[in-house]
């Protein structure tokens, strides 16, 4: 997979495998629509206390499932909450565990990839401990692990990022693997260069390409894995707005007050929808031969 | 071929041992007692005891983990915490609307993402193709629970031509069965279908360039015949390969999908199981599910000599 190694690249690729460009994020006007949406919505998470009309957690039992309102915008929930302030701050946990969950099992997966491809003897047990965690269907991994160790930001986290460092760890190693047989690589080791060097600076650098476009795609991922835990029941504790949350409540009332599900619902699909979006643009930039493979646009 | 097969089946061995070691370790190893995990806040000594007989607790480690092996090895998935049934007993009971729903999903599916992507690639950079890739995107973006929902409020509040939820086993008629199932199938068939659908046209599009569908042309078959019987053969490979991976999609997608239209079937056992910590009825779930997902694969890696003969083990 080294992209060094590639015969003319179709398009430009970067100068410095470790610092791509991010041009492809306004390449088209669907994706810059896609990158707008995401930063609106990564902002608005930041400035949920500053821009959400009520406290998202305010128990208003006399204003039960009222409609929209010049006082509350989207109407308000069971418990008399304000449903636009708690969808302003469902996105904190999105965006958290999306972000969080694809930092933690990229960096997981990088160090057992690295070390998977470039020591025989150990490839062959830890390949076989991934072949084993991804045989599992993730979401139940999730679920399990969450209902043994309580509800909260961390056990969510850690429970979406395991079933994901195998796939990670897959990736890099088949990097690492056709990487080590390039004569940059033979030629380091046959000089004496130190192992950390050569994982650093010739190894490492081949990863960062193909990472960015299964990391963006994992991040949607993990924000669809976490509002699905939410709105099973198996999530973080139900009182904290999460747009899986708001759904998983509103499921109740859906006959009465269908917007409890659809607004929340709709913003996490436009989230899910931009990540995507950004992680198709940013193989077609990183990875020229999936763009010729796919003939193009 | 047979010499393959064994292989790949002994190749299957270690993965379930992983897999059991995983499901047996994530109990014993989450921080604190595993029967106060299981029994909850408000558990009397007594229930205590009774977990930990039933679980083994009391024994060492590793007897634990070759009695539980050894009684898995026999077909004991053990017995529910919360309602002493055999595990294996409840699961079998409701396997039918999970079964039927997955089977529905995966034809409809390949029924519709097929002939898209083998139209999106004939048709490739026309607007056709662009529909199909948005579709494709969509399908991977929005909830499964989302489009659940705005299914049930469009055809069966406001149109009514359908029940909200439930479901009716086939042996009640064929048409209350399909009448219910008509909905979850839809909801769920959308990932399926952009994820065939995208594999279907890139697969088709690595073909539609070679000799052979040159030559097919060039002997004037017309290009349906070129499109399904010459290319698709050749293309069929990875689209049977996603199909297999996607199986993954498929039982968390059934899970979820059970959830939103009430459908009892195992799905919903399993988030029952979660909620109420009935833990030998997930340790069940986990080891069925990716033994069937392993089962799956292997079949599917079979499959390819009949597609491909030029595949030979």
């Amino acid at each position: 997979m080294a992209i060094e190694s590639l015969p003319e690249p179709s398009i430009p690729i970067a100068s410095s495998p470790l610092r791509p460009r991010f041009g492809f994020l306004t390449s088209t006007p669907i994706i810059a629509a896609a990158t707008i949406f995401l930063l609106l919505i990564i902002l608005m998470s930041i400035l949920a206390p500053w821009i959400a009309p009520h406290d998202p957690l305010q128990l208003l039992p006399a204003q039960r499932l009222k409609p929209a309102s010049d006082q509350f915008p989207l109407g308000t929930d069971a418990y008399g909450r304000d449903l636009l302030s708690r969808i302003i701050y469902g996105g904190r946990i999105s965006l958290l565990i999306g972000f969080g969950a694809t930092v933690v099992s990229i960096a997981f997966g990088l160090v057992i990839g690295l070390f998977s491809g470039f020591f025989r003897w150990l490839d062959a047990i830890l390949m076989r401990i991934m072949d084993g965690i991804m045989a599992i269907p993730a979401i139940l991994l999730a679920i399990a692990v969450v209902s043994l160790s309580g509800a909260s930001i961390m056990t969510v986290l850690i429970a979406i990022t395991i079933p994901e460092i195998p796939r990670v760890a897959r990736l890099v190693r088949s990097v690492v693997l056709s990487a080590r047989e390039e004569p940059y690589v033979e030629a380091a080791i046959s000089v004496g260069s130190p192992l950390p060097k050569i994982m650093w600076r010739h190894l490492l650098p081949n990863t960062i390409a193909p990472l960015i476009v299964q990391g963006t795609n994992f991040c949607a991922a993990a924000i669809l894995t976490e509002a699905i835990l939410s709105f099973l029941g198996a999530g973080i504790s139900p009182e904290t707005p999460t747009w899986g949350n708001i759904m998983a409540e509103g499921r109740q009332y859906f006959l009465i007050k269908p917007s409890l599900i659809f607004w929340p619902g709709l913003l996490l699909s436009i989230a899910i929808l931009s990540v995507n979006l950004i992680g198709d643009a940013a193989r077609d930039a990183l990875d020229p031969r999936m763009k010729q493979r796919e003939g193009g646009k | 071929m047979l010499g393959y097969l064994l292989r790949r089946v002994l190749a299957a061995i270690p993965v379930m041992g992983v897999v059991a070691l995983f499901v047996f370790l994530l109990l014993r190893l989450t921080p604190g007692d595993p029967a106060a995990i299981l029994a909850g806040d408000n558990a009397t000594p007594a229930q205590l005891e009774r977990i930990r007989a039933s679980l083994g607790l009391n024994e060492p480690l590793y007897i634990q983990f070759f009695t539980w092996i050894n009684k898995l090895l026999h077909g004991d998935l053990g017995v529910s915490l919360i309602s002493n049934v055999p595990v294996l007993h409840m699961i079998s009971q409701r396997v039918e609307p999970s079964i039927s729903l997955a089977v529905a999903t995966i034809v409809l599916s390949v029924v519709v993402a097929v002939p898209l992507g083998v139209i999106a690639a004939w048709k490739q950079g026309t607007w056709i193709d662009r529909f199909v890739m948005a579709l494709s995107v969509l399908g991977f973006s929005v909830p499964v629970f989302v489009i659940g929902y705005v299914l049930i409020q469009l055809f069966a509040l406001d149109l009514r031509w359908l029940p909200v939820q439930g479901f009716k086993s086939i042996a009640s008629g064929f048409g209350p069965f399909l009448e219910r199932l008509v909905l979850p199938t839809l909801a769920l068939s959308f990932i399926y279908v952009a994820l065939i659908a995208r594999m279907t046209r890139a697969s088709m599009l690595d073909v539609l360039g070679e000799d052979y569908v040159r030559t097919a042309r060039a002997k004037g078959i017309g290009e349906i015949g070129v499109l399904f019987r010459h290319a698709l053969r050749n293309a069929a490979v990875p689209v049977i390969t996603v199909i297999g991976t996607g199986f993954a999609l498929l039982i968390s997608g059934v899970v979820v999908t059970e959830s939103v239209f009430n459908i009892p079937g195992i799905g919903r056992l399993t988030v029952d199981a979660v909620l109420a910590r009935d833990y030998p009825v997930i340790q069940a779930m986990i080891l069925l599910t990716s033994l069937l997902y392993v089962a799956i694969n292997l079949l599917i890696d079979l499959a390819y000599t009949l597609l491909d003969p030029r595949i030979r083990y």
